[in-house]
């Protein structure tokens, strides 16, 4: 567990270091070269920033209004996703997941706090957790950045494989566990 | 996403007044700019950083090498991109960071590969197939240690933390094929219709 914690603390400071003595080996002015790919950041961010505010608007309001707790309860409340025969905290966690990665995270800390470290609930939102992403961010941000605005297929292709995934997850822990 | 930021907007709104929770939705909806403009800033600094260090790269020659090694592999997904265009080593470098978990380095990667993507689209404001590949093997997120559940589990105290690292690995690759196959399932309904 330590060495695989040093492995991944290691990467991107042994990726950096190699990156500029590489440079320097090969004649490469680093530092201006540096400096001067560093400098579109900004532009890119500025234009990527109203998506961005379009999403976190939505994502914050649906969470503030209650309308997220409401989700959240409604399988316990009507035992609506009974016959996937999963652990309730794994359909909220599966909701979110795709919208926020840090109310994920949330969620995620909560349901091993209350249902163990090692239960079928926390496994599964494990496997979710490391095989799914936060869809809508992605999109606002990549599709933001270059301006498309006419997504013909793509945002119900990435619904349904984000439902796919979840669906593979559930699957995979049930067979290995 | 038209339709997604509506339903979103308009569930929440009605939400908050049956359950009378307005002055918490009006709260969310300031601390939601609030939170754009610190994530903004954030990727400001993350994003000029990771277009410096690959700068380096590029004009040091390893860009050049890495794409050659990976052009194979990408090539063969991404039919329609020209074999010594830099969108290969955009996504190239994407996929690593996405595969060793550096998710601050896969978004600024990411964007730059859209970047070199949008060059060979001849109609800007529509995305291409290959745009729509790279986003779905993007939103599968492919990735071969998933740092921050383990370290959550490890602090937790789980016996056996890394347990979930064989079926992550699974699951992330079986559902990005699937999303792939199902992009590639819409596109020919897509085109059919169209012609």
């Amino acid at each position: 567990m330590k060495v695989v914690n040093f492995i991944s603390l290691l990467i991107i400071p042994i990726f950096i270091l190699f990156t500029v003595l590489y440079g320097f080996f090969k004649k490469v002015r680093v530092y201006d070269s540096f400096v001067s790919g560093a400098k579109d950041g900004i532009t890119v961010v500025i234009k990527i920033f109203p998506y961005l505010l379009a999403i976190f608007i939505a994502v914050k309001s649906f969470q503030g209004s209650g309308a997220f707790d409401f989700l959240k309860e409604l399988p316990d409340r009507y035992g609506a996703f009974a016959f996937l025969n999963v652990p309730i905290e794994v359909i909220s966690i599966s909701i979110i997941k795709p919208l926020s990665g840090s109310a994920s995270t949330a969620i995620f800390t909560d349901i091993v706090k209350n249902t163990g470290p090692d239960s079928p609930a926390t496994r599964i939102s494990a496997v979710i957790m490391g095989s799914a992403e936060t869809t809508f961010y992605i999109l606002a941000v990549y599709l933001g950045a270059v301006g498309i605005k006419k997504t013909k297929y793509l945002i119900p292709v990435c619904v349904i494989s984000d439902i796919a995934g979840i669906i593979i997850s559930i699957l995979i822990v049930k067979l290995l566990f | 996403m038209n339709i997604i930021w509506v339903v979103l907007i308009s569930i929440s709104i009605i939400f908050s007044i049956i359950n009378g929770r307005l002055d918490e939705l009006t709260k969310s909806i300031f601390d939601a700019a609030k939170s754009a403009v610190e994530v903004s800033l954030y990727l400001a600094g993350i994003v000029s950083l990771w277009l410096g260090i690959t700068k380096i790269l590029d004009e040091a020659g390893l860009i050049y090498r890495l794409s050659n090694l990976f052009r194979p592999i990408i090539s063969g997904l991404f039919k329609n991109i020209p074999k010594e265009h830099p969108a290969i080593t955009s996504i190239t470098l994407n996929f690593l960071a996405n595969v060793f978990g550096l998710g601050n380095a896969a978004t600024p990667l990411g964007i730059k590969a859209m970047q070199d993507l949008q060059t060979l689209n001849k109609t800007p404001e529509t995305v291409t197939f290959e745009i729509m590949l790279f986003i779905v093997l993007n939103t599968a997120s492919i990735q071969l240690i998933p740092f921050t559940v383990i370290g959550i589990l490890s602090t937790l105290g789980s016996q056996n933390p890394s347990a979930v690292v064989l079926p992550c690995i699974i699951s992330t690759f079986l559902s990005a094929f699937f999303a792939a196959g199902i992009l590639f399932v819409f596109k020919r309904f897509y085109t059919n219709e169209s012609s």
